[in-house]
């Protein structure tokens, strides 16, 4: 009698929703501003040793003083500075919108009833902030090779352990180290994807998250506290230097996959308990 | 009625938020077919029921079937034959209409995307917002909101219609293109389940109606049942107004209201209007007419509710 029972309802893979989450994210001017200001790092950066002329004496960030030899260093360099603070606090801002960012709108009641799927919902939201971390980690060392290449000399690459490669192995490296920031900031978002199950008020969602990343930071530079340091989750965030030596050491890489998984596990059982039983009032 | 001509049906329906219960042991049984007028003051509990009735707050107690199927445990494969407008439309102000409606077309798993575009913009179409499908949500008006909220309730071909509120900053000429819309819907075989605290707005096209007031549901029935449960009055016009007074008051009715050249009385339950002319010729009032009017559903909610529906609960 009715419309809807004579069109057979088939269910797809439900990848629309992701490609919306995503379209809706990376539409944002939000998003653009936090990409843009992470790619002005490499560039202040750049503009800065240009500036100075000479490297400065060897103090600061890691890759600082290679700058005025090697113009790529500068996308090394805004990576090493922008993992302690710039990266947790945009990656913060993502996370913590997942879920609360919808309630705030309302538009979480009107995904739900889609019916969106609890479940799905939760698997897209994290889908997009781990899109975010390797858009803003990629953003990073595109913009420092750019300014780098046109401010500086490029060439083939000292590695810390005194070989040298070609640009191509440059890159390869560089695409390491991007998937290493990536992987170092999925648990981060694990945890804001949690914490922005617990409100409606996303502002709240993403300075919980931030501070978090604030304060494993302070804990893992206490030495008192040494027995948690393997279990904070920006335990490995500056343990990348493997990667620049030949060959490739993956040690680092692996403990960090190891505890950021460990995170993922952990925070998404957590979200998912709460969310999958929550009355959504909002 | 058995269950399976139900669009919507529950049993013992409660929630409660720590000691204070919202909607208490609630049983509705909404006709499949019918359009539903769900009434009641704000704070009586209609939206509270419509978040339980769509799976996005769990009951304290009792079951809900919709549709047939059980809701929360058979809400992936009921849900997509359910449009809902729940407590307001809801947008991302930065997106325009148009892609609202496609982000939360995305989310049902069985809603078709190639089709995605076409049903979109014939759900815009449906509530007149064509022209304004590509501007941004956040510079819509309230009423431009309200009814994107109801094409978002109809971009695939439904079931079931959940709408709470509908009317709400609509103008005049606003509410009544969306009873016409409810009405084009129901004419479709859809069932329509409506919300509203203004009994007016939604009476002309409702064949059902339920009542809540704090939380409990105070009747339910089919319009014709709920007008006969009131009392009729009868009106008197004529000229001798004493001497019709008297009369009526003979025949043991109370005549309480007189105005010009009409008495008034509530006709007592089993009285035919008729005795009451009889009556009035015997004793030789001159009667130029005789109506009898059944009480009107607004007085009858006033007094269910035991305020008027402007009042918060």
């Amino acid at each position: 009698m009715s419309r809807a029972e004579t069109v057979p309802r088939r269910r797809s893979a439900g990848l629309a929703l992701l490609g919306s989450e995503l379209s809706v994210l990376f539409r944002r001017r939000r998003t653009w501003a936090m990409l843009a200001a992470l790619a002005a790092v490499p560039v202040l950066i750049a503009v800065a040793v240009r500036l100075s002329s000479d490297g400065g004496g060897g103090g600061g960030p890691a890759f600082l003083g290679d700058i005025t030899q090697n113009g790529l260093f500068v996308s090394l360099t805004g990576l090493v500075v922008s993992v302690p603070l710039f990266l947790p606090l945009t990656v913060g801002v993502v996370a913590g919108d997942t879920i609360a960012g919808e309630a705030s709108l309302g538009t979480l009641r009107y995904l739900l009833v889609a019916p969106a799927g609890r479940v799905r919902l939760l698997l897209v939201k994290f889908a997009g902030a781990a899109a975010f971390c390797l858009a803003a980690t990629l953003v990073m060392v595109l913009a420092g090779v750019a300014i780098g290449a046109a401010l500086f000399p490029i060439g083939p690459v000292t590695l810390l352990s005194g070989d040298v490669v070609g640009i191509g192995g440059f890159a390869l490296r560089a695409a390491l180290f991007v998937a290493y920031v990536t992987l170092s900031l999925l648990g981060l978002s694990a945890i804001g994807l949690f914490i922005s199950t617990l409100t409606t008020v996303p502002v709240g969602a993403m300075a919980a998250t931030i501070v978090l990343s604030a304060v494993s930071q302070i804990v893992g530079a206490l030495p008192q506290l040494e027995a948690l340091h393997p279990w904070l989750f920006s335990h490995y965030w500056l343990g990348f230097a493997d990667l620049m030596r030949n060959p490739i050491g993956f040690e680092s890489f692996a403990d960090n996959a190891v505890l950021q998984l460990g995170y993922i596990a952990v925070f998404s059982a957590l979200a998912y308990g709460r969310f999958s039983t929550k009355d959504i009032l909002s | 009625m058995s269950p399976a001509d139900l669009a919507i049906e529950t049993h013992g329906l409660t929630k409660a938020f720590g000691r204070q219960t919202v909607v208490d042991e609630l049983n509705l049984a909404v006709p499949r077919g019918s359009v539903f007028g769900f009434l009641g003051p704000n704070g009586s509990g209609k939206t509270t029921t419509i978040r339980m009735l769509l799976g996005l707050a769990s009951a304290s107690a009792g079951d809900i079937r919709l549709l047939g199927d059980p809701i929360p445990d058979a809400a992936a494969e009921v849900l997509p034959r359910v449009g809902a407008l729940v407590e307001g439309p809801a947008f991302y102000p930065f997106l325009s209409g148009r892609a609202n409606l496609r982000r939360f077309d995305s989310a049902d798993r069985t809603a078709s995307s190639s089709t995605r575009a076409a049903r979109v913009d014939a759900a815009l179409d449906r509530v007149g917002l064509s022209h304004a499908a590509g501007k941004a949500a956040h510079a819509y008006s309230l009423g431009m909101k309200q009814r994107l909220g109801l094409a978002n309730a109809l971009l695939t071909p439904r079931d079931l219609l959940i709408l709470d509120e509908p009317t709400n900053g609509l103008d005049p000429q606003g509410t009544r293109e969306v009873r016409t819309l409810i009405r084009s819907l129901a004419d479709d075989g859809a069932t329509v389940f409506v919300s509203s605290h203004l009994l007016a707005e939604i009476e002309q096209v409702c064949t059902h109606i339920a009542v809540m007031s704090a939380g409990r549901l105070v009747a339910q029935g089919s319009l014709d049942e709920l007008r006969a449960e009131g009392t009729a009055r009868v009106t008197v016009h004529t000229p001798d107004r004493e001497q019709a007074r008297g009369v009526l008051a003979s025949l043991g009715l109370v005549p309480d209201h007189t105005r010009d050249d009409t008495v008034t009385a509530e006709l007592p339950p089993g009285m035919l209007p008729e005795t009451v002319t009889e009556a009035l010729v015997l004793a030789g009032v001159r009667v130029r007419g005789l109506g009898v009017a059944g009480a009107s559903l607004e007085d009858r909610f006033v007094a269910l509710t035991g305020e008027g529906f402007d009042v918060a609960g």
